[in-house]
């Protein structure tokens, strides 16, 4: 029998929620109202001449073959960026779940780039990777003979961006996967281990399937870190060049609306980027918090 | 009881303190939204204190608003929540965008109405006939104005043996072509690089050889221009510089001023095409060689090669205030203008003054003989009367379509286009925003 404590005044618990409330209309309601409002109008940046044009933004936005391109673009990084940044972040996870000596000290310094803003990170790779003053740029230029310029070429400009993205969502992943580690077990691989099994043998059949609520968690925060964070990291870098070849949907948003002054087009791309985020917060809702239990 | 009564008396002196401030004429506060940091901001800080302190009844108020793009967008939010200041500072390429908003006071007319009878005459022309409306009504205040220049290494010049570039008449890009292969074969890594490629390479190159950049007389003359740039001049001119990629005559370093200014500075380009407001940069940062300017180059078909145009920002001055506030807005503006104002604006930041007063003044004081190559973008700016291609570009959308001719530009310098496809596609895509524009404004 659960004990509950009841309140008898009918207002009260109204009253409670309301700064909530409040906030939220405010701050994510109402610029939501305007902006599926701005993307059904066509209208100057000053807001003097609007006429309502139904749902022109959208086909415009469809038929426009850059638009499709920045799709295929933010695909592509995305999935670049969660798969090297799981990848990454589980195998350092695993071998510091292991670590012995100074175990504190590792797993701190290793949470450490997550506190760092996208931007700062897209300008500390800038000045390691840039082709005029970066470091590591110049160095593998002079030493290798690598022609690496993302100033020009579109894959060098995506390999930077992307790995100046997945480097922060390293720890990001790190700090899951630990914890996740931490709840396997020990017996268990014990047990298999006195089987037999090898130590890939071990992690792939009880350690992975095990930490697989988690990997699951971790790929939906990571895609929508990569989709909709890592506008910074691009601004900072590449500004969507060269060539449109890193012009990802937010930061398409951004130049078109905030740069270029076209309130109508940005806001219709927003308010795509608005459904497609409802749609992984649902997806996330109904797979991870329900069917996915966090038990070890 | 006591207290009560002594807090009463507080009270009451308080109030009266404060009526007798209100009666005593506060000066107005003047907001002005700008774009200048650094030394430059510094300077801006300069004029405005000179003005605070001439006179009582005005107090202009200067704030740093980031990029010029931000400074737009702030002040487009500003307007829309009706708290716009007084003067935005706004870049070349959102003229069009500004003289359409409905939310300016023109300045030709805040200047007539608030009972000052400029010469505009005494003007730069190039610089003026950018602001202006297609009547030839100046639409808003010159500011910051600068032009592209060619800067070159002089140290890397000698060691290959190239005579020094003259300062008023061009070298023709042939010339440039041989100076390029000379300086390579002398072990120079790159040749020539440039900032700002569309302002630059499209938009000066076309003035300078008065080929029109859009129809409409470049837009001044109807929305609905559309781009020319896919003509067979500007075509051979794009085509040449990606030859010249071939053999390191010419090398791409961003569409900025950052990468192009770094390679310069690390002397892997001899020669670099970039605005007059770079003279600043480099004299503080080129530390280890001798650098020079000269003229942009000219095709070696072009006899009387026209004006250049210009980059920068102009002052707009927005509708909504109190008639009180224009009197100390245009006040403001014509203390801007002053001559000793523009003689120490030009020579803190290089960009333009903007009188030619001050520019007679500049020469009178020798000047220009102790610093010739300040006055190297001014010549070339003013060594013909504007035509009506070269005297500026008025485009919608005028930002998406700098961004679509640097993009397809970065097509043609990464071999995914050819020259003619690239300029071909820029023209289309930029017409369907100028359509887009238009609409608008129907």
């Amino acid at each position: 029998m659960i004990k509950r404590s009841l309140f008898s005044s009918k207002t009260l618990p109204y009253l409670l929620i309301l700064p909530q409330i409040v906030v939220t209309l405010t701050f994510f309601y109402w610029p939501a109202a305007q902006g599926l409002m701005q993307s059904v109008m066509r209208s100057d940046p000053f807001g003097q001449h609007s006429t309502f044009i139904w749902f022109a933004n959208f086909t415009a936005l469809f038929k426009d073959p850059l638009y499709l391109k920045s799709i295929a673009t933010t695909v592509f990084f995305s999935v670049c960026v969660t798969v090297s940044s799981i990848s990454i972040g589980l195998f350092i996870a695993t071998m510091a779940n292991r670590a012995l000596k100074a175990k504190a000290v590792v797993r701190t310094a290793l949470i450490w780039p997550y506190a760092v803003a996208p931007a700062i990170s897209g300008i500390l790779w800038l000045f390691l990777l840039h082709p005029s003053y970066g470091i590591v740029a110049l160095g593998i230029k002079r030493w290798f003979g690598v022609d690496w310029n993302p100033v020009l070429r579109g894959s060098d400009a995506m390999v930077m961006i992307i790995m100046a993205s997945a480097w922060k969502e390293i720890s990001y992943n790190f700090v899951f996967f630990i914890a996740g580690l931490q709840a396997i077990p020990k017996s268990l691989i014990e047990a298999a281990a006195i089987d037999g099994a090898s130590p890939f043998r071990r992690f792939w059949t009880i350690t992975v399937p095990l930490l697989s609520p988690t990997l699951f968690f971790v790929t939906v925060m990571n895609i929508i870190y990569a989709f909709f964070d890592t506008f910074g990291v691009v601004h900072v870098m590449t500004q969507g060049g060269p060539g449109g070849a890193t012009n990802t949907l937010v930061y398409k948003v951004y130049q078109d609306g905030f740069i270029g002054l076209n309130m109508g087009g940005s806001a219709a791309q927003s308010v795509v980027l608005m459904t497609l985020i409802i749609v992984i917060t649902v997806i996330q809702f109904k797979y991870v918090e329900q069917k996915v239990q966090y038990t070890g | 009881m006591k207290t009560r009564r002594m807090i009463m008396v507080a009270a009451m002196i308080v109030f009266t303190l404060f009526i007798a401030g209100q009666v005593m004429a506060e000066p107005i506060t003047i907001n002005w939204w700008h774009s200048m940091k650094g030394p430059r901001g510094q300077v801006v800080d300069t004029m405005i204190k000179a003005f605070n302190d001439s006179q009582s009844d005005y107090v202009v108020v200067g704030s740093y608003k980031g990029d010029y793009d931000e400074t737009v967008n702030a002040g487009v939010a500003a307007y829309r929540a009706k708290k716009q200041p007084h003067i935005l500072q706004s870049f070349e390429v959102g003229t069009q965008t500004m003289m359409l908003s409905g939310a300016i006071y023109p300045v030709y007319k805040l200047m007539k109405e608030q009972g000052y009878d400029i010469n505009w005459k005494g003007y730069l022309q190039p610089v003026l006939s950018y602001y202006m409306n297609a009547n030839g009504d100046l639409m808003s205040m010159p500011f910051n104005s600068s032009t592209p220049v060619m800067y070159y290494n002089v140290d890397l010049f000698k060691k290959a043996g190239i005579p020094m570039l003259d300062k008023e008449t061009p070298v023709t890009w042939d010339e440039l072509g041989e100076i390029g292969t000379k300086l390579i074969k002398s072990g120079v890594s790159g040749g020539l690089t440039c900032g700002w490629q569309s302002w630059t390479q499209v938009e000066n190159y076309s003035a300078m050889h008065n080929i029109p950049f859009a129809s409409k007389a470049n837009g001044y003359e109807g929305l609905d221009c559309e781009l020319l740039i896919n003509n067979p001049k500007v075509v051979a001119h794009i085509a040449m510089l990606k030859e010249w990629m071939k053999d390191g005559r010419f090398f791409y370093g961003g569409q900025k001023f950052q990468g192009p200014t770094a390679e310069f500075l690390a002397q892997n380009a001899a020669i670099y095409i970039d605005s007059i407001s770079a003279i600043a940069k480099l004299q503080k940062s080129a530390k280890d060689f001798k650098w020079d300017v000269a003229p942009m180059p000219v095709e070696s078909w072009m006899k009387n090669p026209q004006n250049s145009i210009i980059g920068g920002a102009s002052l707009w001055v927005f509708n909504g205030h109190n008639k009180k506030d224009y009197k100390g807005v245009a006040a403001f503006l014509k203390h801007l203008s002053r001559q000793d104002m523009q003689i120490y604006w030009h020579k803190e930041t290089g960009y333009f003054p903007i009188t030619l007063a001050a520019y007679e003044q500049l020469k009178k004081d020798g000047y220009y003989r102790e610093f010739p190559y300040q006055e190297v973008g001014i010549k070339q700016l003013t060594r013909r009367e504007p035509t009506t291609v070269s005297r500026g570009l008025r485009l919608g959308y005028f930002i998406q379509i700098r961004n679509i001719i640097n993009e397809e530009l970065e097509l043609v310098w990464n071999d995914t286009k050819t020259a003619q496809e690239a300029l071909d596609s820029a023209v289309k895509r930029s017409n369907q925003q100028l359509r887009e524009f238009e609409k608008i404004y129907k």
